[in-house]
């Protein structure tokens, strides 16, 4: 592992986020990500965050068109209510914070601590849970479905609401459409190592994959041996599009969970598009890349978000962040 | 008659940082096998830093110091594990007002308080469930504070039944039938947490 210490790796890597993108104001040691311009004058602000080891979620996805702060966690770790606080008074221009919270237990307790103690503070929030990952079927006697790739288009389409203006209950409604049009399933072809623990956290010999992986290494629906490209593809889409159903175009998602190259990744959206298009459903963007990472693991997961003419005007919009960046 | 006061309270804190210091490498392993293999480092940070501000600020009223502890771990913990034992102890402190001293029969009802409010704040989710039900054993027994001992007893025996056990909360439920058979981390750090309790009323009652 490219470390110096497994406990300093979020502070080092925030130290590095600062150096690296100047439009950043990087509070390392209250972990906090703010897009330097705020509060921005008559906006509602967006936060997001979460624990760390998903990288560029979401402190890539700070900047003008997207998220006005993030809040990163000790690995795999939600965040402390007290960061969030400090974000949410940074960004306040008066209109109210959205906060995007990821459905993970710990992510949820933390956010409704954050949310109460803001008010008490003066500032106005609504929260969005994004809960999008269909591998989780039983989800009545689980902590629920999780949140993954569609946490991006959640933040993206919300902040550019947000940026033409919008008042915060109507920036929160186009957040959880965005959540309720969306749907992910993932896929691992090895398993994570944290630095804290130095060593894979789950089990998955070579020529074996996990379908339905989590972004934490949570297992999936079942293990099967090496599938090619073309038939995990079959078997991702189908799950995504059995629960979505969609009757309009897609936005898709193609991501990486950080080890697999983008060589391959491309390879695989080939697949991905040969699949819906069978399918008959219609592609409106594509947009592929390590998003929603899951430290080292190899894998990949496909979001796919069906969109109205009004969602994909607003995911067309400018957006000038670190990992995201187009129309300016 | 045995009466605890804020120096009884600071003592746990610290016996709880130690025992869970000395644990944290076998906790993030249960962790691992069912959940994100943080349990054991994220609870280390925290308890660390408890005994670190209790040390610098040194409250003199027995709910102070848990209120402050509580806070202090909601602080620095994060995941679900901050929110449910920082609420459980910044309740229960909350629920002993300012005296200077409490009876263990105080701790005790204190102790139901904060579970119950603090299972309200959590909704009942995640590890943490098992943390505040297992506290009950010492707080519903605890008619003499040497009786904690039965609960952290208890509380051992709970985190190895729970291998019997199908997690509902938390991530360990994705694991469906598969968590069934693992030792539950949260309910393995609850007993760490309450024999700090009972070690620390053995040592008072037997200075007394």
């Amino acid at each position: 592992m490219l470390i110096n210490v497994a406990e300093t790796v979020v502070a080092d890597a925030l130290r590095g986020m600062a150096a690296a993108h100047p439009q950043l104001t990087v509070d390392v040691e209250n972990r906090v990500v703010v897009r330097r311009d705020a509060p921005v004058a008559d906006k509602v602000g967006l936060v997001s965050g979460g624990g760390s080891g998903h990288e560029p979620l979401h402190g890539g996805f700070v900047g003008p068109g997207m998220l006005s702060a993030a809040c990163p966690g000790e690995v795999f770790t939600s965040p402390v209510p007290d960061q969030m606080v400090r974000a949410a008074a940074g960004v306040d221009s008066g209109q109210g914070v959205l906060f995007v919270v990821k459905n993970y237990t710990g992510d949820v307790l933390n956010f409704d601590m954050a949310a109460e103690l803001a008010e008490d503070e003066g500032v106005r929030v609504a929260k969005v849970v994004v809960d999008d990952d269909v591998a989780v079927t039983d989800s009545l006697f689980t902590a629920g479905r999780r949140g993954t790739g569609a946490t991006l288009f959640v933040e993206k389409i919300a902040a550019a609401a947000a940026e033409e203006g919008a008042p915060l209950d109507r920036v929160a409604a186009v957040a959880r459409q965005v959540n309720e049009s969306s749907r992910s399933f993932g896929v691992a072809l090895s398993a994570v190592t944290t630095p804290a623990k130095g060593s894979p956290t789950f089990d998955l010999p070579p020529g074996e994959l996990e379908l339905g992986i989590g972004i934490h290494g949570e297992p999936g629906r079942e293990r099967r041996p090496m599938m090619t490209s073309g038939e995990i593809a079959d078997f991702v889409v189908d799950a995504v599009l059995e629960d979505l159903r969609p009757t309009r175009p897609v936005l898709v998602l193609v991501n990486g969970m950080g080890a697999t190259p983008l060589l391959e990744l491309y390879g695989f959206n080939a697949e991905v598009q040969r699949v819906l298009s069978g399918r008959g459903v219609a592609v409106a963007r594509t947009l592929v890349g390590n998003y929603v990472t899951s430290l080292d693991m190899a894998g990949c997961s496909v979001t796919l978000c069906q969109v109205d003419e009004e969602l994909l005007r607003l995911w067309d919009a400018p957006v000038e962040t670190a990992a995201l960046r187009w129309g300016r | 008659m045995l009466v605890l006061d804020a120096e009884f309270f600071r003592r746990w804190m610290s016996a709880a940082a130690a025992a869970v210091d000395r644990e944290a490498g076998r906790l993030t392993e249960l962790d691992s096998a069912i959940g994100d293999a943080d349990h054991g480092s994220n609870l280390q940070r925290g308890f660390a830093a408890v005994a670190a501000v209790l040390d610098k600020e040194q409250p003199a009223a027995p709910g102070a110091v848990l209120a402050l502890a509580g806070r202090q771990l909601i602080s620095t913990v994060g995941g679900a594990s901050g929110p449910l034992y920082g609420t459980l102890l910044r309740r229960t402190g909350k629920a002993l007002g300012d005296e200077a001293e409490v009876t263990p029969e105080r701790l005790a009802e204190a102790l139901r308080a904060g579970r119950r409010r603090g299972g309200a704040a959590g909704r009942g989710e995640g590890r943490g469930q098992d943390d505040a039900g297992r506290a009950d054993p010492g707080g519903r027994r605890a008619r003499r504070v040497a009786v904690v001992r039965r609960g952290a007893d208890g509380g051992g025996r709970g985190g190895a039944r729970d291998r019997t056990l199908q997690a509902r909360k938390g991530r360990a439920s994705y694991l469906g039938e598969r968590s069934i058979g693992h030792q539950d981390p949260g309910a393995t750090s609850s007993a760490l947490l309450i024999g700090a309790l009972a070690d620390t009323a053995d040592s008072t009652e037997g200075a007394a």
